[in-house]
C-alpha cells in the first residue's frame, strides 16, 4: 500500500517536472495527448484489466465527451467546467444504462455489442449535421479558463490534462485496491465463483463500464478544448482498437501499464518518422515482437527483460 | 607585418566562408500530407509533385540563390496527427510556411494552429469552409466545391433538366458539395427531388438508386471520391438508369474510369484543366504550366499526373514567387500570397485578394465527359 503511493508520488513529479527539461514546443505538444490518451486507456484497462470485459466502444465514450462539450461550448451558453461535469455524468448514465442489458453478453458477443455502440456513435456524429456539422467536423470551440487565465498554450494545456490524468490515475489506484476492486478481480477470475462469495457481479460490471465511460467522456471534453475543432473521425473504430493496443501493450490489470502503452503507442510513431516511408513496417514489427516476447505488456516484461540480464552479468563476475 | 597578413587574410576568407554559408542557409518550407490512410490517393501525389517542385527548382538554383528545404510529414489522414505536425514543422523546424494538409477535415483542424503562430497555410483541400470567411493566414489552392456545383448546373439549365437527383457520400468531401448543391439549385431554377446519402465504405448503392428512380429525376448528381462513385456508375448501369449521371472533381482522374468500367460511358464531370491539357485551345492560359507539370510528372514517377498533384505544385509555385517578390518572413510571405494576381496555374488562374483566399472562378473548371474510356470537352 506504502510503495503505491511512493511510486505516485514519484511519478506525479516526474510529469510536472518534464516540461522543464524538455525542448519547448513539439514535444510538449506530443505530450498533452500522451495525457488524453492515458485517460482514455486507463478506463478501458479498469473495465478489460480487471473486471475481464472487453470494450471496443471506448471511442464511443470520448466521442460523446468531446462532442458533448463541442456543441455546449458553440451552441449555447454554459460554463465549460460545468459543461464538462453535465457531459461526463451524462455519458456515464448512459453506460450504465446499455451496461445492463450489453454486460450480459460474453466474449466475443460482448465485443460485438461493444463494437456495435462505437458504430452507431461514429455514424450519429456524420449524420447529425446540425448539430455536430458532420463530416466536416465542429469549429470554433474555445480553450478552457479560470477567470481571465486561459489555457492557450502548450504548456498550460499540459498541465491541465496532466493534472486530470494524475487524478484519475490516484482514483483508479485507490480502486483497484478497494473492496470494489478485490470484487472486480474476483469477476475476472470466475464470475460464478465471485457471485458465490457473494459479490454482485451484474451490478459491480455496469459500474466499473459507466466509470470507464466518464473518464472517457472527460477524456473526450479536454481532447476539444486542447484541439478547438473536432471531427467524426477522431472517434472513430481505429481508435478503439488503438486505445486496446494500448492496454494490452502497457500491461492488462495495471494502472501504470496504461500509461505506459499511451506513452510508448503516442510516441512511437513519431520518433520512427527517421525510417521515413518504412515507418509503418518498423512500427509493426516493434507490436508484433513486443506481444511476443511481453506477453505481460511492457510493465511487467522490463523489469522481467531487466532481471533477466542482471543475474546473468552477476554470474559472471 | 608578414602575421597582420595572415590575421587579414584568415579573417577575410572566414568571414567570406560565414557569408556563403549564410547565403547558402536553405529556406525551410513544410509540409503535411496524408500520404497514407484513407486519403492517400490525395496525399501521393502531392507529396510527389511538392518534391518534383521543389527540386526544380533547386537545380535552378533556387531562389534568388537561395534553396528550398521541403519538409513534408505523413499525417495518416488524421486530424488530431495533423495538429501535432503543424505544431512540430513551426516550433521545431521553424518553416516559413506551409503547404496541405490534403484533406479538409485535417485542414480545419490545423487552421487554429497556424493562425495563432502567424504562418501562412496553403491548403491543398476543397471545402469552402476553409476560406470562408476569410482567416488571414490561410489559403487555398483547390478548387471551391461551389464553382464546380456552378459548372454542372450551368449546363443542366443550358439542356432544361429541371428535376435532379443527388447522392452524395456521407464525409467531408460530401456534405460539403451537398451543402452548395442545396445552396445554389434555386438561381439556376433547379428541384432536388431526391437526397440520398451513402457511406464512404458502401459497396452496393442499389436501394438508393431504386429510390431515385421511383421519383423520375432528369439527371442524377453523385458527390464523391473514389471507389463510391464507381459504384454507383456500376449499379446505375445495372439497373438500366438512362438519364445523365454527372459526378463530381472527386473523381477526376483515369482510376475511375478503370474502376467503372464500361459503365463509365457517357458520364460527365466538372474537373480542373489538367485532364484535358491536350484538348484546350492554344489561347489558353494555363496550357504552359500544365504542358510542363505533366511533362516534369511523367518524367519523375513514370505517370501520368493528375488533379491532385496540380494542387501542391500551385501551392509551392505561389509560394516560390510569393518568397521572390517579397523575402522569406512569415509576414511577407503572407503579404505577397495574398498580392498574387494572375497566376495561370494547374488549378486555373489565381487572383487573391484580401477578402478572397481562394482566388479562382468557375472558368478553373471545364466539363468534361467519358467517351471510349477517355475524356472528352462538353461543348
Amino acid at each position: 500500500m506504502k510503495s503505491d503511493k511512493l511510486k505516485f508520488l514519484l511519478f506525479a513529479v516526474v510529469v510536472l517536472a518534464i516540461p522543464l527539461f524538455i525542448p519547448k514546443g513539439y514535444l510538449t505538444n506530443v505530450l498533452i495527448f500522451v495525457g488524453i490518451n492515458s485517460m482514455l486507456a486507463l478506463g478501458l484497462n479498469l473495465l478489460l484489466g480487471y473486471a475481464g470485459q472487453i470494450s471496443l466502444g471506448q471511442a464511443a465514450f470520448f466521442g460523446l465527451g468531446a462532442y458533448g462539450s463541442g456543441v455546449l461550448n458553440t451552441q449555447y451558453v454554459i460554463n465549460p467546467w460545468l459543461a464538462m461535469a453535465l457531459v461526463a455524468v451524462g455519458v456515464a448514465a448512459f453506460a450504465f444504462a446499455i451496461g445492463f442489458p450489453v454486460l450480459r453478453l460474453k466474449g466475443h458477443y460482448l465485443a460485438m455489442a461493444t463494437l456495435g455502440v462505437g458504430v452507431i456513435a461514429y455514424i450519429s456524429f456524420n449524420e447529425t449535421v446540425d448539430l455536430t456539422g458532420g463530416p466536416s467536423g465542429l469549429s470554433g470551440i474555445e480553450n478552457l479558463s479560470i477567470g481571465s487565465f486561459v489555457f492557450d498554450s502548450d504548456i498550460k494545456n499540459y498541465y491541465l490534462v496532466w493534472s486530470f490524468a494524475l487524478v484519475s490515475i490516484l482514483l483508479a489506484m485507490n480502486m483497484v485496491n478497494s473492496r470494489f476492486g478485490r470484487g472486480l478481480r474476483a469477476i475476472h477470475d470466475s464470475e460464478v465463483a465471485a457471485r458465490v462469495m457473494g459479490v454482485n457481479a451484474r451490478l459491480m460490471k455496469v459500474q466499473v463500464f459507466a466509470l470507464s465511460a466518464f473518464i472517457s467522456a472527460i477524456a473526450g471534453s479536454l481532447y476539444c478544448h486542447v484541439m478547438t475543432f473536432i471531427s467524426p473521425t477522431s472517434f472513430s473504430f481505429p481508435v478503439s482498437i488503438e486505445l486496446l493496443t494500448m492496454v494490452v501493450i502497457g500491461g492488462l490489470g495495471s494502472v501504470f501499464g496504461s500509461v505506459l502503452g499511451a506513452l510508448l503507442l503516442t510516441l512511437l510513431p513519431e520518433m520512427l518518422r527517421a525510417f521515413q516511408d518504412m515507418d509503418i513496417i518498423v512500427y509493426g514489427l516493434l507490436l508484433i515482437s513486443m506481444t511476443i516476447y511481453l506477453p505481460g505488456g511492457l510493465v511487467r516484461g522490463i523489469p522481467a527483460l531487466f532481471r533477466k540480464i542482471v543475474p546473468a552479468r552477476g554470474s559472471h563476475a | 607585418m608578414k602575421k597582420l597578413i595572415t590575421v587579414a587574410l584568415v579573417s577575410f576568407f572566414v568571414f567570406c566562408m560565414a557569408s556563403a554559408a549564410m547565403a547558402a542557409a536553405p529556406i525551410k518550407i513544410g509540409a503535411l500530407f496524408s500520404v497514407t490512410g484513407p486519403a492517400s490517393f490525395l496525399g501521393e501525389p502531392e507529396r510527389n509533385t511538392a518534391q518534383m517542385v521543389v527540386d526544380e527548382i533547386n537545380r535552378v538554383g533556387g531562389i534568388k540563390g537561395r534553396k528550398i528545404e521541403l519538409i513534408a510529414y505523413d499525417t495518416g489522414g488524421d486530424s488530431t496527427k495533423a495538429v501535432q505536425l503543424a505544431n512540430k514543422l513551426i516550433k521545431n523546424d521553424q518553416v516559413v510556411a506551409i503547404i496541405g494538409p490534403s484533406t479538409s477535415g485535417e485542414t480545419m483542424a490545423v487552421i487554429p494552429v497556424v493562425e495563432k503562430a502567424q504562418v501562412p497555410l496553403i491548403s491543398c483541400a476543397a471545402a469552402i469552409k476553409i476560406t470562408e470567411p476569410v482567416k488571414p493566414w490561410v489559403f487555398k489552392t483547390a478548387q471551391n466545391d461551389s464553382l464546380a456545383v456552378a459548372r454542372i448546373y450551368e449546363q443542366l439549365k443550358k439542356e432544361r433538366r429541371t428535376k435532379i437527383a443527388l447522392l452524395t457520400v456521407s464525409d467531408g468531401f460530401g456534405a460539403s458539395g451537398r451543402e452548395q448543391l442545396k445552396a445554389q439549385a434555386s438561381r439556376y431554377g433547379i428541384q432536388i427531388v431526391a437526397d440520398d446519402t451513402y457511406g464512404p465504405k458502401d459497396t452496393d448503392m442499389t436501394a438508393q438508386l431504386t429510390k431515385i428512380r421511383g421519383v423520375h429525376p432528369q439527371a442524377i448528381i453523385c458527390w464523391g471520391t473514389n471507389p463510391g462513385p464507381a459504384v454507383i456508375a456500376r449499379n446505375a448501369k445495372q439497373l438500366g438508369i438512362n438519364i445523365p449521371l454527372y459526378m463530381s472533381h472527386g473523381v477526376s482522374s483515369k482510376k475511375f474510369i478503370e474502376l467503372a468500367g464500361d459503365a463509365a460511358e457517357g458520364i460527365r464531370l466538372p474537373t480542373g484543366k489538367v485532364l484535358v491539357a491536350d484538348l484546350l485551345p492554344k489561347n489558353d492560359k494555363q496550357k504552359k504550366s500544365l504542358q510542363s507539370f505533366i511533362k516534369d510528372y511523367q518524367h519523375h514517377y513514370r505517370t501520368e499526373g493528375d488533379h491532385f498533384g496540380g494542387h501542391a505544385w500551385d501551392a509551392v509555385m505561389l509560394l516560390r514567387y510569393a518568397i521572390e517578390r517579397g523575402g522569406d518572413n512569415p509576414a511577407a510571405i503572407r503579404k505577397q500570397l495574398e498580392a498574387t494576381r494572375n497566376f495561370a496555374g494547374i488549378g486555373g488562374v489565381f487572383n487573391y485578394a484580401a477578402r478572397d483566399h481562394a482566388g479562382l472562378t468557375k472558368d478553373a473548371f471545364v466539363l468534361v465527359e467519358v467517351k471510349k474510356k477517355n475524356w472528352t470537352l462538353v461543348k
